[in-house]
């Protein structure tokens, strides 16, 4: 743009110019104005979520205070809300998603970028591209039809039978709880990881690669240790993406998970989610307390992404700042 | 093309003053259990007065009473009785009252999935309350096995599976054992979602029933209506004078029946554990919600028409789709209260 209206003067007398400029100019402040409303819009939403959260929450932030995240009773009947069982759960399930996801979907998108032919990395891509724009509800089905009967006659007895001396695999196998919802959720967010991490290592340049290779090192070497650090940020990135989406799954997570609000050390137990239960509890909530310690909940959910993501932050400056210092050593 | 074009316009210009002519619509939510029946009722409704349109949205009872009560439908619609804080909250926004009118009768059926066992079980109040409690934990058990002579029951682990979204099935099913379980009704309770002592929560009477197919040894409790539209098997329950009854529409109109003749003048009745012979014991009426008063008459008069005319003609249509007609009395009841509806 600017190139072109600085070989523009020959065309016309300087003052003209001058006005061109000064409505270019105009023209960018414009632009600027929209896109920072836009921008801005942003966090307007986010603070009115807080600010609605919040106010819709009154009773129950008044009646249990503090109590309301650390104890585990949650009762309509008796008016008792706790939201442990539920933070529990939510975070149960999101950890033993990524567990799965992580090493599957980086591994996935390494292939796709680095060592499959362009061809066959483009049509995958298409192909994962379509899973991550799959309705929630449908990887529920998938899971209660699929996943479930597997878990209960093959994996969960497997499991049981190697494992078993581990607390994480003890108690009786129904098949849903919080490993399969785990898996399902891991299901759902793969796609997530490997789209974000394959886009983010081609954007690796390309002379990191060629200067690892003139240097002796073989494809796997440039890739694993020169390649994957670079765009490790990204990476990071795309496993956050992931994070959020695993903490904020409804309708598949209640599907399999068992929908029983208890802490559990074993991955067999049926558990509940913020999510699921915000979801199953919302519509029949006859009294106020009990409709409001859900909108808590959601609040609490909020918190929680809120946290993780600082988190994430704190995390991807931390790993790209010893990148840099590394880089410059 | 141009005459279809102005023939268009002249078509719906006229149709555009039919619709102003027929503006009168109005507008409820609550109970979802008895959706499909209401969504009849109101397109047959419709079809006999094409001036009046009634939308309803099902959204849950506890959505129906909070919307009636805001003010934001013209009537709600529920499947346990809005209780006295309830209606105090509704007088004292408005100042005048809410009324109940039963529509129809719905019933919970104990199914189960027990590998080798194809008998229709029998259910005690003792057995139904003790598994849920968590106290009888095998299928053998005696309070099981005694009222199933004959029936070689195993001694594996029961899976229990309820519902895990709030639900008038459920309030009908918990009102069941807080009437036969004292520790129920202490420990737990009733409503549309509670504490439960044991089990696995589903979503919706298919997740149940789903549940309840996959799962060998399991136990738990669909609606009726479900039940017998997915060819579900399921167990009789031991009703309170000592007899073993099937859920079908006969027991459930016998149940109702029984009920009626100490029918409050504000039918908020239970009429779970009901006397009688024939009576199944885990039903319940499912009622609209009408202000005592509005300020608009033609939508009164209209809510008074159709609730007429569902008392009388609409009862017909319950049966096809599986469920229970009002017994006579309480239509009557219900004809005179419509009265109070001012």
């Amino acid at each position: 743009m600017a190139t072109t209206t600085t070989t523009v003067p020959s065309a016309g007398p300087v003052a003209g110019l001058r006005s061109f400029l000064f409505r270019l100019r105009e023209g960018d402040e414009i632009a600027r104005m929209i896109t920072f409303l836009f921008a801005a819009s942003v966090v307007l939403v986010t603070l009115l979520l807080v600010f609605v959260l919040w106010q819709g929450s009154v009773l129950p932030r008044h009646k249990f205070g503090f109590n309301f995240f650390h104890t585990s009773v949650w009762d309509p009947i008796f008016d008792q809300f706790g939201a442990l069982p539920f933070i529990y759960g939510t975070l149960v399930t999101s950890a033993v998603s990524l567990f799965v996801a992580v090493p599957l979907g980086i591994g996935a998108a390494i292939f796709l970028a680095e060592l499959a032919p362009a061809r066959v990395s483009d049509t995958l891509e298409f192909f994962i591209d379509l899973l991550a724009a799959v309705p929630s509800v449908i990887y529920g089905v998938l899971g209660v039809f699929i996943v479930v009967p597997l878990m209960r006659s093959y994996i969960q007895p497997a499991l049981q039978n190697t494992l078993g001396f581990l607390p994480l695999f003890k108690g009786p196998a129904y098949g849903i709880g919080f490993l399969t919802a785990g898996l399902v959720l891991a299901i759902m967010v793969i796609p997530y990881i490997i789209s974000v991490s394959r886009e983010v290592l081609l954007a690796v340049p390309r002379d990191q690669r060629e200067a690892a290779l003139s240097l002796g090192s073989t494809r796997w070497e440039s890739t694993w240790q020169v390649v994957v650090p670079f765009a490790r940020p990204g990476i990071l990135g795309s496993i956050f993406l992931a994070l959020a989406r695993a903490l904020g799954e409804t309708m598949a997570v209640t599907m399999v998970i068992g929908n029983t609000p208890i802490i559990s050390a074993s991955l067999f137990s049926p558990g509940y989610s913020i999510a699921a239960v915000i979801a199953n509890e919302l519509t029949e909530a006859t009294s106020n307390l009990h409709y409001q310690s859900l909108i808590e909940l959601g609040l609490a959910l909020f918190l929680l992404t809120f946290i993780l993501n600082g988190l994430a932050r704190l995390l991807i400056v931390a790993t790209s700042q010893r990148g840099r210092a590394m880089g410059h050593t | 093309m141009k005459r279809i074009t102005g023939l268009l316009l002249v078509v719906l210009a006229v149709a555009g003053v039919l619709c102003a002519d027929s503006a009168l619509s109005i507008t409820g939510a609550g109970a979802t259990f008895p959706y499909p029946m209401y969504s009849k009722w109101f397109d047959e409704y419709h079809k006999k007065n094409v001036h009046l349109e009634i939308n309803y949205q099902s959204i849950g009872s506890g959505g129906g009473i909070k919307q009636v009560t805001e003010g934001t439908v013209d009537f709600g619609a529920t499947d346990g009785p809005m209780n006295d804080d309830q209606l105090k909250a509704f007088q004292d926004k408005h100042g005048f009252g809410i009324l109940h009118f039963p529509t129809v009768l719905g019933a919970d059926v104990p199914s189960y999935n027990i590998p080798g066992v194809s008998a229709e079980l029998n259910f005690t109040p003792e057995a139904i309350s003790g598994i849920f409690l968590g106290k009888i934990t095998k299928w053998n058990d005696p309070a099981i096995a005694g009222a199933n002579k004959g029936v070689s029951l195993p001694a594996n682990d029961i899976v229990v599976v309820h519902r895990s979204e709030g639900s008038g099935t459920t309030y009908i099913w918990t009102d069941y054992l807080s009437k036969i379980s004292d520790e129920w009704k202490t420990k737990v309770g009733k409503g549309a979602s509670v504490n439960w002592p044991v089990g696995l929560g589903q979503k919706g009477n298919e997740g149940v029933a789903g549940m309840i197919k996959q799962t060998p040894n399991s136990f738990g409790y669909i609606e009726l209506v479900y039940a017998i539209q997915n060819n579900m098997a399921y167990g009789r329950v031991k009703n309170s004078s000592g007899a073993f009854i099937k859920a079908d529409l006969a027991s459930l109109t016998a149940a109702a029946a029984a009920a009626a003749k100490n029918m409050p003048d504000d039918f908020r009745v239970s009429i779970t554990d009901a006397p009688g012979k024939t009576a199944y014991p885990i039903s319940s009426f499912t009622w609209l919600l009408v202000p005592a008063k509005f300020s608009d008459a033609t939508k009164r008069d209209a809510i008074k028409g159709f609730v007429k005319w569902m008392l009388a003609d609409g009862q017909n249509y319950t049966e096809a789709l599986s469920y229970a007609k009002l017994p006579k009395e309480v239509v009557a009841k219900e004809m005179k209260a419509l009265n109070n509806v001012q």
